[in-house]
């Protein structure tokens, strides 16, 4: 087969929840946009140049986030920070950076719900034990947690909307025990 | 369920999201092939398992990720005090009185 | 509606607060009966005059309704809505009735009228407590013949659903920072004034209408208005407010640690026609700042003798049915009490036209107003008396009254009686919460002593009695909870003033006059399980001494009711017993639940789909457009095999095998476990985690790898490939995923935290196609860019990153079935375009995609374990064969003292062989037992492990662990089996290809 042959064929990316949306009056539930995610490893001594090199300013304590343009950058632990970019791949932007860190290609490995509406946070609360009310959790507060019985790294991006990443064999329990909810509230 | 106070989160945090470790404080030697047959099977297999105050790591697993170290009052069930692998063990005052009343 | 319905004979005009016009249907036992909405079961059953509802648990004896809330011991229904909507055990005092709904009386046979268990009644000299402790015993041949099913059928209430529940429950969890349980006038006034001070505020009240005493006491005012409408009013104006969360219908059934408090809201149970979405009932677990516990108090019966008959219940219950429910307990009700309340219930009902023949008092002296107001009414009142016994069978019909002392007796004919021995706060909730009661030897009863939790106890539970000394506590109660949860917690005023509530002066504990020690009557302590008071001084004369041990022995409040009423009696009859003082005797510790909780509730959405979750890997879809069958791996969907037309699973096995060493085979690998392990000491980390050496693996190689824990025990195994000098990808079994990342973790946070070096689990960033045979460099080849393919570039365990179908791969020269091939990663959302490019390509080929089976046979024919199945957590690497794959240079590894353990390096430890069946036929059993001499088939000498019928080698094959295997090659070994005895020979475990070629080809 020539190699031209390759060149044809699709490399479109397959969402595992290609299709899948919940819409109800108060809450609805659909994937999120197909986006580059990138699992950020570094001591705090190179927070500086790898927040200079992301041209984002990566957040240093928990639960924060940082949302500039199509980037964002989530706080998962003291040396771990989750960044989603809908547009540029970060590790473009990292793999010019000599300081000391490990950053991983994870775009595939989520996945991510969005989840809006009056009743977002009480649907999540379906299955996620955090307080998520706007005085704990406020716009921006990111974490990694519970969702019944799986993990998940939520991101609040609004007052009534959630982004809820999750590995992608999970996102098909993560949708149902949504929508589930989000049908019995 | 508990909520137990991560170190590292900095806040109380449910129980769903930590898992328990084990025993804290116990080291692991560099010269491991060098311990006799008695002080290896101390250092893996014996354990305290106390009644009353405990000293015991934890791992907020599905949080920060991050390996901790716990007080524990077994009888009780509360966690006196959390804090991050490496600083030292803390002194209880508590620790005794409480091993007295629940050993009475 | 038929006209017969209609007639409620006990329904009273003008009183209650239900509308007559909203009349409804249900059937109790067959019969159709009229109600009004807004009854419950027990109202609307009282309101057709019907009381007997049930039979005893033991003697059978028949019941009435003897409460109108959720401390019911008796009156337990079958509630069904239809087929598949049955529960049994339903309190009729809180099923609100809906129309249509299907009430059912429990344990009777054949008739709730004629019951046959009824001689258990007769014969109750043999059944006292301790009776099945000591009976069933012996013979024990007799246990299962005859006692066990006599217990059975005898024991029990209700009958166990056998539908599956049609159903949803749903679940949440909440925050806030004041729980209120309990919407009476104390929860009411500390919720609003906690949340008018910005508090996060949720109330629950178990029932439908918030108000707690109001239900019953009409002569209370609270800031003008009558109690009741202002606690609807309050409760409206709260759930207004958008800092409060308010539930009706709402049970706190579990106080747990740190303010952690299970609620059950019971979402359609009330309603004819749920509608479609609507939860059945929600389980709210909420971590609360604080928790205000305003409980309330319930009311205790009197014991005398035949205390149990249909038509005696509690003087609190008769006002409720008569204020709320506008429903009379009879036409001629006596009152037989120890307590002030039960006069406020007779004068009510006197005042709605039903005669109250006499009140009778133990004490000797009452409140002079109460007795004016008697004589005002013409109630005849007799201090100073007990009633002895009550007369009738299914129906109370008299009530025999003499001096508290003893004397002449009279007999005055009723049809009802009504009954107070005093309240009991209820501290279920506070002593759930790990409180401490203290007991206040004035009043009889257990309050609120030392707090263990954030929580404070308002009201009657706290044994607050006096209304306006209730309201003065609770707006303190809610004023500080707000203080102490909210960081500026606003000033906001709230008067609250009232005016009358009833008094609950007087008490008594334990048996009344009449029901005394060495009396042999029935005065029942516990109705659910039918203890008396004479059932507990046995318990005391046969030595048990602590009231947990004369709980057991009797079963005194082990109900589902769990002795809400009968607790404090059974404790003072111990203690008198005893001859000891009531805290001395000890008050047992209440548990969770409250009141029974339904699976549903518990299980809410972890139903079907959702009970576990059902993961899947990128490919799947094409799997099951190729016809796979598949196999749960944890919680996997993995292909097990692809039947082609009129193939079983044996012939599809046998050719995907055939095929994939004849031609090429492709195989799903995308649930191995991965981890990227990055950073300079890369090479170091992996060093220390593994048996084997990997500090000079080079760049581009793999490396298989076998992961042990500390006591040098095979952990998990898996093939390594180096990216670049600071990078591996690391594979792990499927299973083991999570667990060697945790591992891993472990070691790296906290014995080697100065290695640089992160983890990254890749388990799911990359799809793995495994296309595996002589033809598989042929497959690829068109589709691969940037990458030389051949022999010399990319041998044998070596890898490349590169291009194939146009997506980024690593591309993996690596075989887990003995045959020349690869292990194709791309990333995830491109897996499914690049199974189905090459699957085409296999196809056409000849080829085939073959699945976990046929993965499992092509491993055993070359002797490759599988963690888990070839290892059980006792086998090292030595025991396994695997010896080469430990670094004997290394100077440490995580197993590296464990493997030097003397029983690790003993001789005759089980060893991983081959086994041939020797008749050539016989597949072994994975996990049958092994032994030396067919003769003595209990000296078990070790395993099978892993059996199949190899169709590539035209034999059976099998894997076993056998102790000192390794030098039993050619030796003969016996496999019993329940119908014959296999001879096996022991050999190495290579089945095909034993020397290896034919990987590098
Ligand atoms: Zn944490």
């Amino acid at each position: 087969m020539a190699k031209a042959a390759i060149k044809a064929m699709d490399a479109t990316r397959v969402h595992p929840l290609a299709g899948q949306s919940f819409g109800g009056p108060n809450v609805s539930i659909a994937p999120a946009p197909e986006a580059y995610r990138c699992s950020l490893r570094a001591d705090a001594r190179a927070v500086p140049s790898l927040s200079k090199a992301l041209g984002i300013k990566l957040p240093r304590s928990a639960k924060q986030s940082i949302t500039a343009a199509d980037r964002s950058a989530l706080w998962l632990g003291p040396d771990e920070w989750l960044i989603i970019d809908t547009h540029v791949d970060p590790l473009d932007d990292l793999s010019k950076v000599r300081v000391l860190h490990s950053a991983v290609d994870i775009s595939h490995r989520n996945t991510a719900l969005l989840v809006k509406g009056p009743r977002a946070a009480d649907v999540i609360n379906a299955g996620c034990p955090q307080d998520l009310s706007l005085a704990a959790f406020p716009v921006g507060a990111c974490s990694r947690t519970i969702l019944g019985k799986i993990e998940v790294v939520l991101l609040r991006t609004d007052v009534d909307a959630f982004r809820v990443e999750v590995w992608r064999s999970f996102s098909a329990y993560a949708f149902e025990l949504l929508s589930t909810a989000a049908s019995h509230n | 369920m508990l909520l137990i106070h991560c170190p590292h989160c900095n806040e109380e945090r449910p129980e769903l999201e930590f898992s328990h470790a084990g025993e804290a404080h116990i080291v692991r030697s560099t010269q491991l092939t060098e311990l006799s047959d008695e002080e290896f099977a101390h250092f893996f297999f014996y354990r305290e398992n106390r009644k009353g105050v405990t000293f015991e790591r934890w791992r907020h697993t599905h949080g920060c990720a991050r390996f901790f170290n716990a007080a524990r009052d077994t009888v009780s069930d509360k966690f006196l005090i959390t804090y991050k692998i490496g600083e030292p063990k803390p002194k209880l005052k508590i620790s005794t009185n409480q091993n007295k009343k629940a050993a009475s | 509606m038929n006209a017969h319905a209609k007639v409620q004979p006990n329904r009273i005009a003008g009183h209650g607060r239900l509308t007559p016009a909203n009349q409804t249907r249900f059937t109790f036992d067959g019969k159709t009966y009229g109600a009004l909405v807004g009854d419950t079961v027990a109202s609307a059953l009282i309101a057709n005059d019907v009381h007997l509802v049930g039979r005893s648990f033991k003697y059978h004896r028949p019941r009435g309704i003897v409460t109108a809330g959720p401390e019911e011991p008796n009156a337990l229904l079958g509630i069904a809505r239809d087929v598949t909507r049955h529960t049994p055990n339903i309190r009729a005092t809180t099923q609100e009735v809906f129309d249509g709904l299907q009430a059912t009386s429990q344990n009777r046979w054949p008739s709730l009228k004629y019951d046959i268990g009824e001689v258990n009644d007769v014969a109750s000299p043999f059944l006292s407590a301790g009776f099945y402790y000591k009976t069933f015993m012996w013979p024990r041949k007799a246990w299962d013949k005859v006692y066990e099913p006599f217990i059975r059928n005898a024991a029990g209430l209700g009958h166990a659903p056998e539908h599956a529940d049609p159903d949803h429950y749903a679940a949440q969890f909440a925050h806030c920072d004041v729980l209120v349980i309990g919407g009476g006038i104390a929860g009411l006034c500390a919720a609003l004034k906690a949340a008018k001070a910005g508090a996060r505020v949720i109330i629950c009240d178990e029932q439908p209408q918030f108000g707690g005493a109001f239900h019953f006491d009409v002569d209370a005012q609270v800031n003008g208005r009558p109690g009741f409408e202002w606690a609807q009013e309050t409760a409206a104006q709260l759930s207004e407010m958008d800092n409060v969360r308010v539930l009706g219908r709402t049970t706190a059934f579990g106080y747990y640690a740190q303010n952690f408090v299970g609620l059950v809201e019971r979402v359609t149970e009330h309603v004819s026609a749920p509608a479609p979405g609507t939860p059945r009932e929600r389980l709210w677990q909420v971590r609360a700042g604080q928790v205000l516990i305003a409980t309330g108090a319930i009311e205790r019966h009197m014991v005398f003798a035949n205390n149990d008959r249909p038509g005696i219940l509690l003087a609190s219950a008769a006002r409720t049915y008569l204020n709320h429910y506008g429903v009379a307990v009879g036409k001629n009700v006596g009152v037989y009490t120890a307590n002030d309340s039960a006069y406020l219930a007779a004068f009510d009902l006197k005042r709605a036209g039903v005669q109250i023949p006499a009140i009778v008092d133990v004490r000797e002296a009452i409140d002079p107003k109460l007795a004016s107001q008697a004589l005002e009414l013409g109630i005849r009142v007799l201090t100073g008396h007990a009633v002895i016994a009550a007369g009738g069978k299914l129906r109370v019909s008299s009530m025999s009254v003499s001096k508290a002392g003893g004397g002449s007796e009279q007999v005055i004919p009723v049809d009802a009686l009504i009954m107070s021995a005093g309240w009991t706060p209820s501290v279920h909730m506070f002593s759930q919460s790990r409180g401490k009661v203290k007991f206040d030897a004035e009043t009889n009863r257990f309050l609120p002593g030392i707090y263990a939790q954030d929580c404070i106890c308002i009201g009657a539970c706290n044994g607050t009695d006096d209304l306006g000394q209730t309201v003065e506590e609770a707006l303190k109660a809610g004023e500080n909870a707000a203080k102490n949860t909210v960081a500026r917690p606003k000033r906001a005023a709230l008067n609250v003033k009232t005016i009358g509530g009833e008094s609950w002066n007087g008490n008594m504990v334990g048996a009344a006059p009449g029901a005394e020690a060495g009396k042999v009557v029935k005065a029942f302590v516990d109705y659910q399980n039918d203890v008396t008071a004479k059932d507990i001084r046995l318990a005391v004369q046969e030595g048990f001494h602590s009231i947990e041990h004369v709980k057991r022995f009797t079963t005194n409040g082990m109900a589902t009711d769990q002795g809400k009423l009968s607790n404090m009696h059974g404790l003072a009859i111990a203690a008198e017993a005893l001859g000891k003082e009531i805290p001395e005797v000890g008050l047992t510790t209440f548990r969770a639940p409250y009141t029974p909780v339904t699976f549903g509730a518990i299980v809410n959405h972890s139903r079907a789909n959702l009970f576990d979750p059902t993961r899947t890997t990128p490919i799947h879809d094409s799997e099951v457009a190729l016809g796979a069958i598949f196999e749960d791996v944890g919680n996997w969907k993995r292909a097990w095999y692809y039947p082609r037309a009129g193939e079983d699973m044996h012939t599809a096995v046998n050719r995907e095998c055939k095929t994939v060493r004849e031609t090429v085979g492709m195989f799903d690998g995308s649930t191995l476990g991965k981890i990227e392990v990055v950073g300079p000491d890369a090479a170091k980390f992996m060093h220390l985690m593994y048996t084997n050496p990997f500090m000079k693996l080079g760049v581009g190689k793999l490396r298989y790898g076998i992961m042990c824990r500390e006591d040098g025990y095979i952990y998990d195994d898996g093939v390594v490939g180096r990216i670049a000098e600071d990078r591996f990808h690391v594979t792990t079994t499927t299973g083991g995923a999570p667990r060697v990342l945790n591992h891993m973790e472990d070691y790296l946070q906290t014995e080697f935290p100065d290695l640089k070096v992160w983890l990254t689990s890749t388990s799911e960033q990359w799809a793995v196609i495994a296309v595996q045979g002589p033809k598989a460099r042929d497959i690829i080849a068109p589709f691969v860019e940037g990458i030389d393919l051949s022999n010399e570039a990319l041998p044998h365990m070596s890898m490349a990153t590169g291009r194939i179908c146009g997506v980024e791969t690593r591309l993996m020269r690596m075989s887990f079935t003995g045959e020349a091939g690869y292990e194709i990663n791309v990333p995830a959302d491109h897996g499914r375009m690049v199974w189905d490019t090459l699957y085409a390509t296999v196809n056409a080929a000849g080829g085939c995609a073959y699945g976990t089976e046929a993965m499992h046979v092509l491993r055993a024919e070359k002797g490759f374990i599988i963690v888990g199945q070839d290892t059980d957590g006792t086998v090292t690497p030595h025991d396994a064969g695997l010896g080469w794959a430990v670094g004997k240079k290394k100077e440490d590894f995580v197993g590296i003292r464990g493997l030097q353990r003397p029983d690790l390096v003993a001789k005759g430890r089980r060893q991983l062989v081959g086994l041939r069946s020797k008749d050539s036929r016989s597949v072994l059993d994975e996990g049958a037992q092994i032994v030396a001499d067919a003769a003595q088939h209990d000296k078990m000498i070790g395993w099978v492990s892993s059996s199949y019928w190899s169709e590539n080698a035209g034999s059976p094959i099998a894997l076993a662990l056998i102790e000192g295997g390794f030098d039993r090659m050619g030796e003969t070994l016996f496999v019993p089996m329940p119908d014959r005895t296999i001879e096996v020979e022991v050999c190495r475990s290579v089945f095909v290809d034993e020397d290896g070629g034919r990987v590098h080809g």
